[in-house]
C-alpha cells in the first residue's frame, strides 16, 4: 500500500477532489455564517465581489496571493523530498532582515531595477540560511524537520523583534521599524495591467511586479522537480529513502539542498510586502502567509499548476474577507478566520476525507482501477 | 466423491473493464485438500477474497455443505466455518499465543474465563492435529514455521472446517514446510477442507487430492493431481508450453572478479547479521546463496552492493578495494561495473510512483546520456526505456504508465532491464524471481544464464531453493550468518536443507 491513493485520474486527483473539498468547507462556513443570523447566499455574494468584482479588489486578492504563491512553493518543493518545512513564516520573516539590509544601503543611490535583483538574492539567502540549520539536523542528527522548524519561527520572531527595535529603528522614532524605503527600493505596481483590461485601479493597490516573480518562480519549480536532474533526485527520495540509497543519492546532501530552496522560496516572499507594499520592515509583516503556504500546497497537490490558483483563492479569502467583515456587521474579521480555517481544514487536514468513496465511484466506471490493487494492499 | 465442502456457481467479479473472475465455476469436496494454481494476476486472490468476503462477487452464487451462503464480510466467512491463513501473518507481534488467537473473540470485558478457555481448547487442537505451540511464548520470539501454525489454530479455534492458506510455504525452509503439510494431512485426515493457493507446482503435486489451474480469470482445468503432471500443469497456467529446466551449458570460469574476505555486518540494533563470511566470485559462473529468510543473505548482498555500511572485512572489485566500513556509495560501485537487483522491488529497486521512463534510468540518472546539463534528458530516456521495453518485452509497452500498475513479473524485468543493460562486471541478483509468474521467470533465469556465458560473475541470493539448485554452478549455504557449507548444483534438496536449517552443520559441512 506504498502508493494508496495513486490511482484517480488526474482530472480527478487534482481538479475534483479539492473542489469537492472546497464546496464541503463552504458549506460548513454557510451553517456558521446562518448561525449569527446572516444570509449565506449574500454572505458569499459579498465575498467573491469584494475579490474580484473590481479593479481595485481584485489587485488586492492578487497581492495577497502573490505571498502564497511563494509560501506555498516552498512548501511544495519540500513535500517532494518527503519533509514537512512549517518554517516558512519564519524563513520569510528572516528574509525581511536580508531586504532591510539592501535596502537601506541603496534605496537612495540605485534605481528600483537594480536594487530589486540584489534584494530577490538576499531574501533568498537570508530565507535559505534560516532553512538550512534546521536541514542541517535533520540530515546529520536525526531531529525531526517539524519541530525544528516550527521552533526556528519563534527564534525568527524574537531575533526579528530586536533588530527592529534595537538596531534599525532610526533614532527617536516610536515604531519599531525601518525608515520608510526611497525611491530606490520601492517596486513599480502593476496597477496598470488590470486598468488595459479596462477596471479601474487607485494608484494605492499594492499588487506590484513581484506578483511576476511570483509567476517565474512557480515555473522554475516545475522545471527543478519535473525536467532536472536534482528534481528526480528529490522526488525519487520524497517517495522512498531506500530507492535513493540505492541509487547512490546521498540524503544528507538532498535533504540540505531541497530545503535551501525551499527557505528561499519561503525567504522572497518577504519581498512582496516589504518592498511592493510598506516600503519598511515592520514587524510581523508575514502576518500567517507561511502557514498558509502549507494548505496552498497540500490543495495545489504540491504542483505549481495547483498552487497558483489555489494561492488566488486564499487571496480571495483575504481580501473578499475584509470586505466581508466590512459589510455584515455581525460578521466580524474572526468569523472570516473561522472560514479560513474551514478551508484550510477541508482542503488541508480532512484532504482525504473523501477520497475513498470518490474512488469507489471510479472503481466502479474506470479500467483497471482501484480494486485490484486493494486485493493485494488487503492482503499485504 | 464427497459431499462437497464448498461449491463455487456462476462467480464473476470485474473491475471496471477488467473481469478477474469470470464464470468461475468450483467444487471442493469435503475432506480433501485441493490446490488452486494460477500465475499472478490469474484471480486466484480475487477469488479467495470472494470466498472469505473481502469482495463481493457481481453474480454468482456460494455454498457452504450444500447450502447457499450470503458472504458480505470475513466475519460472515468465519461464521460458515471458513478460516484464512494469509500469506504475511496478521499477528501482533508483541502479544503471546494464547492472545493472539482469542484476539477478535474475546467474547467479555474482563480476560480471565476466555484465556482459561482457550488454554483448554489449545490443548485439545494441539493433541487432536499435532499443532504444537507454547500458548504463552511471545509471537516474536517464534520462528516463521510456528507463527504460521498460530495462524492455523487462530483459525480451528473460531471453529473453521474449511481452511484456505495462501502461498504459506514462501517463508518456510523444506523442513518446516514438509511439517506444515504434515499438519495439512492431519487436518485433512480429521475431516477438514483444505484450500491451497500456491504457485509452486511441487508442492501441488505433493500434497494436494485435486487441482484447479486458472488463466486469465477462468478455470481452465480441474485435474486429480494424481492423474496429472506437472508439466501439464505448468502449460495450463501460461497456455503454452514452458520450459522448467533451465538449459545451460558448462561455466567456463575465469579471474576472480569479487571477493570478499572476513567481512561482518551488523543490522541497525547491533546484531551480527553477517558473520565473518568469505567467498570469491569468478568471471563466468554464477554462485548461489541459498538460506531461509532472514539469515543474513540481505544484509551480505548490501554490504556488498554498498548500501550497508560492513564493521569489518574487505571485498575486492576486480582486484581493488571496496571502501565498506567508510562512507560506501552504491553510485560509485555502479560506475565500477557492479550491478544490484534488490530483493525488495517496491521500496528498493523502483519508486512505484514514478512512470516506467523514470525508473529505467534509476541510480544511472547521472550518466551524461540521459542528462543535458543540469537537465533530464527527456527524449533520450525515452527512447533508451522504449529499447529496453522492446529487448525485454515489458508490457505493457507504455514507457509512460506508472511502474505501480505493471505486474509483478514486468516490474522486475525493469529492474532487470536497467541493470544488466549497463555491462556491469558484477552481478548481485535477491530473489529474482518473487512474486513472478512462471512465464517471466523462465526469461529472467535464461537472461541471467546469458550473462554467465557473457563472462560476468553473478551473485544470486534466493529462498527458492529449486532456482538456487538450477541456476548455481556453486553453492553457498547461510545459517545465522554464516557460511555453513559450500555444494554442488548436483546437490540433494535434502542435505541443502539441513545445512539451512543449521541442523548437523558440522556433520553436513565435514
Amino acid at each position: 500500500m506504498s502508493t494508496p491513493y495513486a490511482k484517480l485520474p488526474a482530472w480527478a486527483d487534482y481538479g475534483l477532489i479539492p473542489l469537492i473539498n472546497l464546496l464541503v468547507a463552504f458549506v460548513v462556513a454557510g451553517l456558521v455564517v446562518l448561525l449569527v443570523g446572516e444570509n449565506p447566499l449574500r454572505a458569499a455574494v459579498i465575498l467573491v465581489e469584494g475579490a474580484f468584482g473590481s479593479g481595485q479588489g481584485l489587485a488586492y486578492t492578487l497581492f495577497y496571493a502573490t505571498n502564497f504563491i511563494f509560501t506555498g512553493l516552498a512548501v511544495a518543493v519540500a513535500f517532494h523530498c518527503g519533509l514537512f518545512n512549517i518554517g516558512g513564516e519564519g524563513q520569510a520573516y528572516i528574509a525581511g532582515l536580508g531586504i532591510a539590509i539592501v535596502v537601506l544601503a541603496f534605496d537612495s543611490t540605485l534605481p528600483w531595477w537594480v536594487v530589486f535583483p540584489m534584494a530577490i538574492i538576499a531574501s533568498a539567502l537570508f530565507g535559505a540560511l534560516w532553512a538550512l540549520i534546521p536541514a542541517y539536523l535533520q540530515a546529520k542528527r536525526g531531529s525531526h524537520i517539524v519541530i525544528t522548524t516550527i521552533m526556528f519561527n519563534f527564534i525568527a520572531a524574537s531575533v526579528m523583534v530586536y533588530m527592529l527595535v534595537n538596531v534599525l529603528k532610526p533614532a527617536g522614532s516610536m515604531a519599531p521599524q525601518t525608515r520608510q524605503f526611497v525611491e530606490g527600493g520601492q517596486l513599480p505596481k502593476l496597477g496598470w495591467l488590470l486598468a488595459e483590461f479596462g477596471l479601474t485601479v487607485r494608484p494605492s493597490a499594492p499588487l506590484n511586479v513581484s506578483f511576476l516573480l511570483a509567476l517565474v518562480m512557480a515555473f522554475l519549480v516545475w522545471v527543478l522537480i519535473w525536467r532536472t536532474k536534482l528534481g528526480y533526485e528529490i522526488r525519487t527520495f520524497g517517495f522512498s529513502s531506500k530507492a535513493a540509497r540505492y541509487a547512490g543519492i546521498s540524503e544528507t546532501r538532498i535533504i540540505i539542498v531541497t530545503m535551501l530552496i525551499s527557505g528561499a522560496l519561503a525567504g522572497m516572499m518577504a519581498l512582496n510586502p516589504i518592498m511592493g507594499d510598506q516600503h519598511n520592515v515592520p514587524l510581523d509583516f508575514v502576518s500567517g502567509a507561511g502557514f498558509v503556504g502549507i494548505a496552498v500546497a497540500l490543495m495545489g497537490r504540491s504542483h505549481p499548476a495547483g498552487i497558483v490558483p489555489a494561492a488566488v483563492l486564499f487571496g480571495m479569502l483575504y481580501q473578499g474577507g475584509a470586505e466581508l467583515a466590512f459589510e455584515m456587521p455581525n460578521i466580524s474579521r474572526d468569523m472570516i478566520v473561522i472560514i479560513q480555517g474551514l478551508v484550510i481544514l477541508f482542503a488541508g487536514a480532512l484532504e482525504h476525507m473523501f477520497r475513498p468513496a470518490i474512488q469507489g465511484i471510479f472503481a466502479s466506471f474506470s479500467p483497471r482501477s482501484v480494486g485490484i490493487t486493494a486485493t493485494k494492499g488487503e492482503r499485504a | 466423491m464427497a459431499e462437497a465442502a464448498i461449491e463455487l456457481i456462476g462467480i464473476n467479479k470485474s473491475f471496471g473493464a477488467v473481469r478477474a473472475n469470470r464464470d468461475i465455476a468450483l467444487e471442493i469436496p469435503r475432506g480433501t485438500i485441493h490446490g488452486i494454481i494460477g500465475e499472478n494476476g490469474a484471480g486466484k486472490s480475487t477469488l479467495m477474497s470472494i470466498l472469505y468476503g473481502f469482495y463481493q462477487a457481481d453474480s454468482g452464487e456460494i455454498r457452504v455443505n450444500g447450502k447457499p451462503a450470503s458472504i458480505k464480510t470475513p466475519n460472515d466467512a468465519i461464521a460458515a466455518g471458513i478460516g484464512m491463513v494469509h500469506q504475511h501473518f496478521m499477528l501482533v507481534e508483541n502479544f503471546s499465543v494464547l492472545e493472539n488467537v482469542i484476539l477478535g473473540a474475546e467474547g467479555e470485558a474482563l480476560l480471565n474465563k476466555s484465556i482459561a478457555k482457550a488454554r483448554s481448547e489449545l490443548r485439545r487442537l494441539e493433541q487432536e492435529y499435532g499443532l504444537e505451540v507454547d500458548p504463552d511464548a511471545i509471537i516474536e520470539e517464534l520462528p516463521v514455521g510456528l507463527q504460521q501454525r498460530v495462524e492455523i489454530l487462530k483459525a480451528l479455534y473460531r471453529g473453521a472446517e474449511i481452511l484456505i492458506l495462501d502461498e504459506p510455504t514462501g517463508v518456510l525452509t523444506p523442513a518446516e514446510a514438509d511439517h506444515l503439510f504434515r499438519i495439512l494431512q492431519q487436518l485433512k485426515e480429521q475431516g477438514k477442507t483444505v484450500v491451497l493457493i500456491t504457485h509452486k507446482l511441487r508442492e501441488i503435486m505433493a500434497i494436494t487430492d485435486n487441482v484447479s489451474v486458472m488463466r486469465q480469470g477462468t478455470m481452465v482445468a480441474t485435474r486429480k493431481t494424481r492423474e496429472t503432471t506437472v508439466e501439464e500443469l505448468a502449460e495450463l497456467m501460461v497456455g503454452r508450453r514452458v520450459l522448467l529446466r533451465v538449459e545451460k551449458g558448462e561455466a567456463k570460469p575465469g579471474a576472480v572478479k569479487l571477493s570478499v574476505k572476513n567481512l561482518t555486518v551488523k543490522d541497525s540494533r547491533g546484531v551480527t547479521m553477517v558473520d565473518d563470511v568469505s567467498f570469491d566470485i569468478r568471471a563466468g559462473e554464477i554462485v548461489g546463496i541459498a538460506g531461509v529468510a532472514g539469515n543474513g543473505q540481505s544484509e551480505l548482498m548490501e554490504a556488498v552492493s554498498g548500501i550497508r555500511k560492513a564493521v569489518s572485512g574487505t571485498v575486492m572489485l576486480d582486484g581493488k578495494p571496496i571502501d565498506l566500513t567508510g562512507q560506501a556509495d552504491p553510485g560509485e560501485l555502479r560506475d565500477r561495473g557492479l550491478a544490484h537487483v534488490p530483493e525488495d522491488r517496491h521500496h528498493v529497486g523502483l519508486v512505484l510512483a514514478f512512470d516506467e521512463s523514470e525508473n529505467s534510468i534509476l541510480g544511472y540518472h547521472d550518466k551524461p546520456q540521459y542528462l543535458k546539463g543540469p537537465f533530464l534528458n527527456l527524449d533520450a530516456i525515452q527512447k533508451d526505456a522504449q529499447e529496453k521495453i522492446e529487448k525485454y518485452d515489458i508490457r505493457p509497452a507504455n514507457p509512460r504508465l506508472k511502474t505501480a500498475n505493471f505486474s509483478g513479473g514486468n516490474q522486475q524485468k525493469i529492474v532487470l532491464a536497467r541493470e544488466i543493460e549497463q555491462d556491469p562486471g558484477v552481478l548481485i541478483v535477491g530473489q529474482p524471481t518473487r512474486g513472478v509468474d512462471v512465464g517471466a521467470i523462465e526469461f529472467i533465469h535464461k537472461r541471467l544464464i546469458a550473462m554467465r556465458d557473457q563472462g560476468k560473475a553473478v551473485l544470486l541470493v534466493s529462498v527458492e531453493l529449486d532456482e538456487i539448485r538450477s541456476l548455481s554452478d556453486r553453492i553457498l549455504v547461510m545459517f545465522a550468518g554464516r557460511v555453513v557449507g559450500e555444494r554442488g548444483p548436483e546437490t540433494g534438496e535434502g542435505e541443502l536443507g539441513l545445512l539451512m536449517a543449521g541442523v548437523e552443520h558440522k556433520e553436513a559441512a565435514e
